[in-house]
């Protein structure tokens, strides 16, 4: 007996960051069409910064994104220091680290609390559990809003920071300030495992999905890598992140002409999960103690679990934090003048940022001539390498599903994209065709 | 019956509607007040059927006009929310270039292939009703215009620049420090976060309607700035609202 035709041409899907379409054709149960496709408009950053001046890149390519624009910032500053060996203070990297935590935290509870949860309650938003679940909505705003006071208090701003410049800081937060957000951070344990329940009881709603591929993140001997260290792969050996051209090999694909990256495998991916399969090890002790609950270890293969990589991640930036914290306490933040600015003579040369933002690793790369003018950049953003990853994902989720009402078979596809948290407005290599 | 409200986004970064995310329990009150029927970055359900239209980023290739006249047709009032959308923002950095080149530089031999024309705001292809300014859009200032307008009342946006406010927190001014800042230009509404940040006023609220151009040129002058550096600076948010001037 034959099978009926299934079509599912799902456009901008929801509860994403930025748009994209699934498109799929099923019939006599075979798959004749699946396609992830971007159709976000373009905006060519990396033509933009030409000719821009080396203390201004980083403010521009932070509008490539206002969900990570921290971490765009800090990539930005990392390669505009690179390229003109600018040094910054020990104080000024542990505030970068708080400020990449802050970030995390903020992205990471927004997609698993805004975004993912409605799947696993079976509702198409947040907006109603806020009266069916309100404790749990409550607890979810707390965190999102102690993230945010935790970004605002360290760069001035939680989306397009103002204090984070070549160099350092243009301003910095008190000793006082600092000891606050400790204590907040701290009380804060209860409601991370409040959560952590809430998701224990919902992780069923995950599709048991396996499917090998590559990871790749930073990896450090001595922490669990976000702002620094060499490009890690669970396929090879690690490299420094200067060499990541040899990593991300961006390609065309001929239905879509939106970027893709691979390394050694077909596609590879970034990001929470990533990261975890690739630096378990360096996470914190609490951190440790939820991956245990959901049974999540090295090396997992199973995408949707980079929603609760993600939990995981929150729980680590949180006990991070609180000792980087207490680093600074130790020491005594050492003040510094109004208005900073590090004394800096621009020169020419290329430097690489490299950094792991709530979504996977990312790249900044620039070249600037004698006068601080940038001649030439490069932005790899997380979301391009998982593209090829998401897609082989969807081939292969799909004959575990096809015999399934059509909704669900959409329902799964959306999840399965929503489980990567894609950020597709970090768009500097998208373009928008359809083949038909 | 409560106002049905409809968010859509166009070519930006939608930082602006994380702002509205970041209202986080004032967001719940206002939940109280409005029916959201549209909002993809947040929600699966969508309707046609919505009084007040909030839109975020630029119109940058002729495809997406249809989109916005539909919107404008579906919607009483039509709010354009961030710089993107208001000004043009960022993104019109690109129009200073030739098209060409843009496409070149990103997308090699493939740029051909792509839809895309000068990034502008949304009132250059829609009427706009209402503007909230900014990169990002304040979130206390967006409650106020939510507020005014379901009160039927205009919302007050300032029309005077960001020195006024500058000045009265204090701040040291930029040209004194040996910088160059667009404040005296832009539209004020923003506190001047970013010189009370540390740095300087990079004009995202775009230009107050009638800036006085006179004395602006005065400080430039007073202060020995080259006509490079002050086209570069203001390039990189008035290139929609300052072309041709």
């Amino acid at each position: 007996m034959s099978k009926p035709e299934v079509n599912i041409s799902l456009h901008h899907v929801t509860r994403v960051e930025g748009h994209g379409n699934i498109y799929v054709n099923l019939k006599d149960g075979t798959i004749k069409k699946c396609e992830w496709n971007i159709s976000e408009a373009p905006r060519f950053f990396e033509a933009m910064v030409v000719g821009r001046q080396w203390n201004e890149l980083h403010h521009i390519t932070s509008r490539i994104c206002g969900i990570c624009s921290i971490g765009h910032v800090l990539a930005s500053l990392k390669a505009t220091e690179a390229a003109m060996n600018i040094p910054i203070s020990e104080q000024d990297l542990i505030l970068r680290k708080l400020a990449l935590h802050g970030e995390n935290i903020q992205s990471h509870v927004l997609h698993i609390g805004y975004l993912v949860l409605p799947d696993l309650m079976g509702v198409g938003s947040v907006i109603p559990l806020a009266s069916t679940h309100p404790e749990e909505v409550k607890t979810v705003i707390r965190l999102h809003r102690l993230a945010n006071d935790m970004s605002n208090m360290v760069c001035g701003r939680t989306t397009h920071p103002q204090r984070l410049i070549p160099g350092g800081f243009a301003k910095l937060p008190t000793q006082k300030e600092l000891v606050d957000l400790k204590k907040r951070l701290k009380d804060s344990i209860p409601d991370l495992q409040t959560a952590a329940n809430l998701f224990k009881t919902l992780s069923s709603g995950f599709p048991d999905f396996q499917r090998e591929t590559e990871f790749i993140a930073l990896t450090d001997p001595n922490e669990y890598a976000l702002y620094d260290g060499e490009l890690g792969s669970t396929d090879s050996k690690s490299v420094p992140a200067s060499e990541y051209l040899s990593f991300t090999n961006e390609y065309i694909v001929p239905q879509s002409t939106a970027k893709r990256a691979k390394h050694l495998r077909d596609s590879y991916m970034v990001g929470a999960l990533a990261r975890l399969n690739i630096n378990y090890d360096k996470l914190s002790p609490l951190a440790k103690e939820v991956a245990e609950m959901f049974d999540l270890k090295p090396v997992c293969h199973n995408p949707f679990m980079n929603s609760i990589a993600q939990l995981v991640e929150v729980v680590h930036s949180v006990e991070d934090s609180i000792r980087l914290i207490s680093e600074l306490e130790a020491e005594g933040l050492k003040p510094q003048p109004d208005y900073f600015r590090p004394e800096i003579k621009p020169k020419s040369g290329r430097g690489v940022g490299a950094v792991e933002v709530p979504r996977g690793i990312l790249f900044h790369d620039y070249t600037y001539n004698d006068s601080g003018a940038c001649t030439k950049a490069n932005c790899v953003i997380p979301t391009n390498q998982n593209h090829g990853n998401i897609e082989l994902d969807m081939k292969a989720l799909l004959p575990q599903v096809m015999d399934k009402p059509k909704k669900e078979i959409e329902l799964t596809l959306e999840m399965l994209v929503r489980a990567y948290d894609p950020c597709i407005s970090c768009s500097t290599h998208y373009l928008n065709v359809h083949f038909e | 019956m409560k106002p049905k409200v409809a968010f859509f986004d166009f070519a930006g970064c939608e930082g602006d509607e994380l702002q509205i995310a970041n209202l986080e329990e004032e967001l719940l009150s206002l939940l109280g007040h409005v029916e959201v029927v549209s909002f993809r970055e947040v929600m699966k359900e969508h309707s046609n059927d919505y009084d007040i239209a909030f839109i975020e980023g630029s119109c940058t290739r002729l495809a997406d006009e249809d989109r916005l006249k539909e919107i404008r047709k579906n919607a009483k009032i039509v709010v354009a929310i961030g710089a993107c959308a208001t000004i043009g923002g960022i993104n019109s950095l690109k129009n200073y270039k030739d098209p060409d080149e843009v496409g070149r530089i990103v997308y090699g031999d493939k740029a051909k292939l792509f839809d895309t024309y000068a990034a502008r705001p949304i009132d250059a292809v829609i009427p706009v009703d209402v503007y909230v300014h900014g990169c990002p859009i304040n979130k206390e200032e967006f409650l106020h215009v939510v507020k005014s307008l379901l009160m039927g009342k205009k919302p007050d946006i300032p029309n005077y620049p960001v020195c006024v406010e500058c000045k009265k927190n204090e701040n040291v001014c930029a040209f004194e420090r040996g910088e160059f800042c667009v404040g005296t230009v832009t539209r004020a509404g923003c506190n001047s976060c970013c010189v009370n940040e540390g740095t300087i006023c990079w004009g995202c609220r775009g230009l107050v309607d009638n800036p006085n151009e006179n004395s602006h040129k005065e400080v430039l002058l007073k202060y020995g700035l080259t006509v490079d550096e002050t086209i570069n600076k203001f390039r990189l948010y008035f290139a929609w609202q300052g072309r041709g001037k």
